[in-house]
């Protein structure tokens, strides 16, 4: 009995110092508002650790929608958004964000530099995780029916025809196609995998209209045809789902869900151990990815006081601690940029895309109503309602329509 | 009434009517005809952990004045009503030329955004209200003649469709009408084809939000006719069948009309709700077979564009809709009103 009681105690004491030495003392309030994907999950519930001021966090996957608004009051409702290389822009084109130069020389010294996000010569995020698409496949079934990985999308259709023929699986190709916001990023993959610009040099005018627009929607409706015919309603979510039930063989996949993607319930043996990851795909002969790289990181509004400010920079240092991926779930979460990580299994896939040159998600001003506006128009193409010129050409037009109005055109 | 006390009778609600009303209306009026200023665009080097390039970014410093001075944006008139996004006047011009005949003029117009949402909440409007009258009538009649013990229960099943919120009530729906979710599998069952998916085919996607909207709509209607049906006089049925009306005839004759000013008051209020369809969509991921126009209200709105113009304009064109779509069934209340006094 002694012995337990002792053994507790000195649990408890060993549990106290490791608190005390991850300590983390503010002095104003903190309050993050962010995506809710687990790496983020970790890092909102380690800003939460700090003492002294009220923390608050609102990790919602509609964190777009209220980031802007959150934080355009006087003084700000959130003091810090947690942001990807996307959804930075509309911080940045209201101007809600302050640099951090200051704060990080007085607080950084455990960032290293590529984490910094600098726009001008200033810091304006501080980035902690990297992320891609790429592929995702079950081992077994290419094994057994004698087919190599696929690294470019044609010999992703041409596997998919004998899988299908095989008798394996009916539609063994999955993608995020849901019409919107997801459509629109495959296209984005696959235009930029055939060497497309979105824009004409460094300004706003539209050059989706090309030949590499063309092959790209091409591509894409090739692809569509060995998915389950309700694509344009499937989302990661959805498409990660009928990985997981056996139903998938070969998919482009986020690297930040495929690390956790068969850990839930009722995944079959056959899927677990049959899961592998394989960097990114090119197409056309390309020697560019069809994909885009993305960071994940941290910013501190612009409309709030010095102290609160301070504050949140503290509160977010010591949540991106590089402490935090001793532990293994937490490592396993993303591609860490802290110092100290090492890939784990799951990383493969975005290291690869890194390695492969492939192209960041441009930070443009404009790019995300170019984004809807491919997200919007896609799908009557991908239905068989459209040509592609059409399209392209519907494309570029609801672009200059929704560009003129936001003043860039 | 003597005019002071009607003026004070009236005051607060008029006041509320002002500030929550007419006041947000006019606000998003003054929305719709300006546009943030143009941005002043330079070319900056950015560094993320995957390298440094010189792009395109806003200078801040030279647009802060712009919207210091005018902070309501630039006025554009009518420009926002009269782009591709919504009205389309140049893009109506040239479909019209290029069209043959119109036939082909009305499918190409499917292509501009607010056309595509006009026609499907047109469709929705036009095919929902109809049926959901009947049918809430046809349950209401029904229910009227079972046993007083069954009512309580029969009402409450009947009144579930409109306890579950639409949002919720349709994500369901979404999953059950999979291809592997059970009346997915159901229909393919039944029409004898493995690929047959209510989602992919733009079709079956409107037949599946009109059921939707029906099924979501009878409680409401069949609650209101119930209620009324409890007041038809019992005389008149009487008196009708000594005189041997038969009880279509009844129904005919005696009870719709009524149940006229209540049959007036569901369609006002679903015309309303239907024109305004909005979460069977979102549910339904349906956005690449029928958007609506909450729909590219809510898409403009969301996201990280935020084209507070466009939405806007969208609202004023809805309540313009909205006005055209109500104008015969008020002139008709008003007409009576007129004719009673």
């Amino acid at each position: 009995m002694n012995l337990i009681k002792y053994t507790f105690l000195i649990t408890s004491f060993l549990f106290f110092l490791i608190i005390n030495s991850f300590a983390c003392e503010i002095k104003a309030r903190v309050s993050v508002v962010g995506n809710e994907f687990p790496a983020i999950q970790t890092v909102g519930a380690g800003a939460k650790k700090c003492k002294g001021a009220e923390v608050k966090t609102n990790l919602t996957a509609d964190h777009q929608k209220i980031n802007v608004a959150g934080m355009s009051s006087e003084p700000a409702e959130y003091t810090s958004a947690i942001v990807a290389n996307t959804s930075i822009v509309a911080l940045l084109n209201n101007d809600l964000i302050r640099p951090l130069d200051d704060l990080i020389k007085k607080h950084g010294s455990k960032l290293k530099k590529n984490q910094l996000i600098t726009i001008n010569g200033k810091v304006m995020a501080v980035a902690f995780m990297a992320n891609a698409q790429h592929l995702v496949y079950r081992k077994d079934v290419l094994e057994k029916l004698n087919i190599s990985v696929p690294k470019t999308y044609e010999e992703m259709l041409a596997a998919a025809k004998k899988i299908r023929e095989s008798g394996l699986a009916k539609n063994p190709v999955g993608g995020a196609y849901k019409a919107g916001w997801n459509l629109a990023q495959e296209f984005n993959n696959m235009f930029i995998g055939y060497g497309g610009k979105h824009f004409k040099g460094n300004t706003p005018e539209p050059n989706v209209n090309s030949d590499a627009g063309k092959k790209a929607l091409n591509m894409m409706k090739s692809l569509s045809e060995y998915m389950n015919p309700d694509f344009l309603t499937h989302d990661s979510n959805a498409t990660n789902a009928e990985f997981r039930a056996g139903n998938v063989i070969l998919m482009n996949m986020w690297g930040s869900r495929a690390a956790t993607l068969t850990d839930a319930d009722g995944v079959s043996d056959a899927v677990k151990k049959g899961m592998d990851i394989a960097g990114p795909m090119t197409v056309g002969g390309g020697n560019i990815p069809a994909s885009t790289l993305f960071w994940d990181g941290w910013t501190v509004a612009k409309k709030i006081s010095d102290a609160e400010a301070e504050a949140t920079f503290i509160a977010m240092m010591n949540a991106i601690d590089p402490s935090i991926i001793k532990d293994d779930k937490v490592r396993k979460q993303a591609v860490w940029l802290l110092d100290g990580y090492t890939p784990t299994d799951a990383a493969r896939g975005v290291f690869a895309a890194a390695k492969m040159n492939t192209t960041p998600y441009p930070m443009l001003p404009y790019a995300g109503l170019m984004h809807s506006a491919i997200g919007a128009e896609i799908a009557d193409f991908m239905q068989g309602k459209e040509n592609a010129k059409k399209t392209l050409s519907d494309i570029e037009d609801a672009y200059r329509a929704a560009a003129k109005e936001k003043g860039f055109l | 009434m003597k005019h002071k006390t009607f003026f004070w009778f009236i005051l607060p609600t008029f006041l509320a009517m002002l500030i929550f009303i007419f006041l947000p209306i006019i606000s998003v009026v003054l929305q719709s005809v300006h546009t943030p200023h143009e941005n002043v665009l330079i070319t900056v080097e950015n560094c993320d952990p995957f390298g440094c390039k010189k792009v395109t970014s806003i200078d801040h410093e030279a647009t802060k004045n712009l919207n210091q001075s005018k902070p309501l944006g630039k006025f554009v008139g009518l420009d926002i009503y009269f782009d591709r996004g919504h009205l389309a006047i140049e893009n109506l011009k040239l479909i019209w030329e290029n069209s043959e005949n119109i036939f082909s003029f009305v499918q190409s117009l499917g292509d501009l955004p607010f056309y595509k949402a006009v026609f499907f909440t047109l469709t929705f409007t036009f095919t929902v209200t109809p049926i959901m009258l009947l049918l809430g009538l046809l349950i209401a009649l029904g229910v009227n003649s079972i046993s007083k013990k069954l009512r309580g229960i029969v009402i409450f099943v009947s009144l579930l469709p409109m306890i579950v919120t639409p949002l919720i009530g349709s994500i369901i729906l979404f999953w059950m009408i999979d291809s592997r979710g059970i009346i997915g599998n159901l229909i393919q069952w039944l029409f004898d084809d493995p690929n047959l998916s209510l989602k992919a085919s733009t079709t079956l996607t409107w037949i599946m939000l009109i059921v939707y909207g029906v099924w979501h709509a009878i409680p409401f209607s069949f609650i209101v006719f119930y209620a009324g049906l409890q007041t038809v006089p019992k005389d008149q049925l009487e008196s009708a069948k000594i005189d041997g009306a038969n009880k279509f005839e009844e129904v005919i004759y005696i009870i719709i009309p009524h149940l006229m000013p209540l049959i007036t008051f569901v369609t006002l209020m679903q015309l309303m709700d239907n024109f305004r369809v909005f979460e069977p969509i979102v549910g339904f991921s349906a956005e690449a077979h029928a958007t609506s126009l909450s729909w590219i209200i809510f898409n403009d709105l969301g996201g990280e564009t935020r084209q507070l113009s466009a939405a806007a304009t969208s609202s004023i064109l809805t309540i313009i809709g909205v006005i055209i779509l109500l104008s015969p069934v008020l002139l008709r209340t008003w007409k009576d009103f007129k004719f009673k006094k």
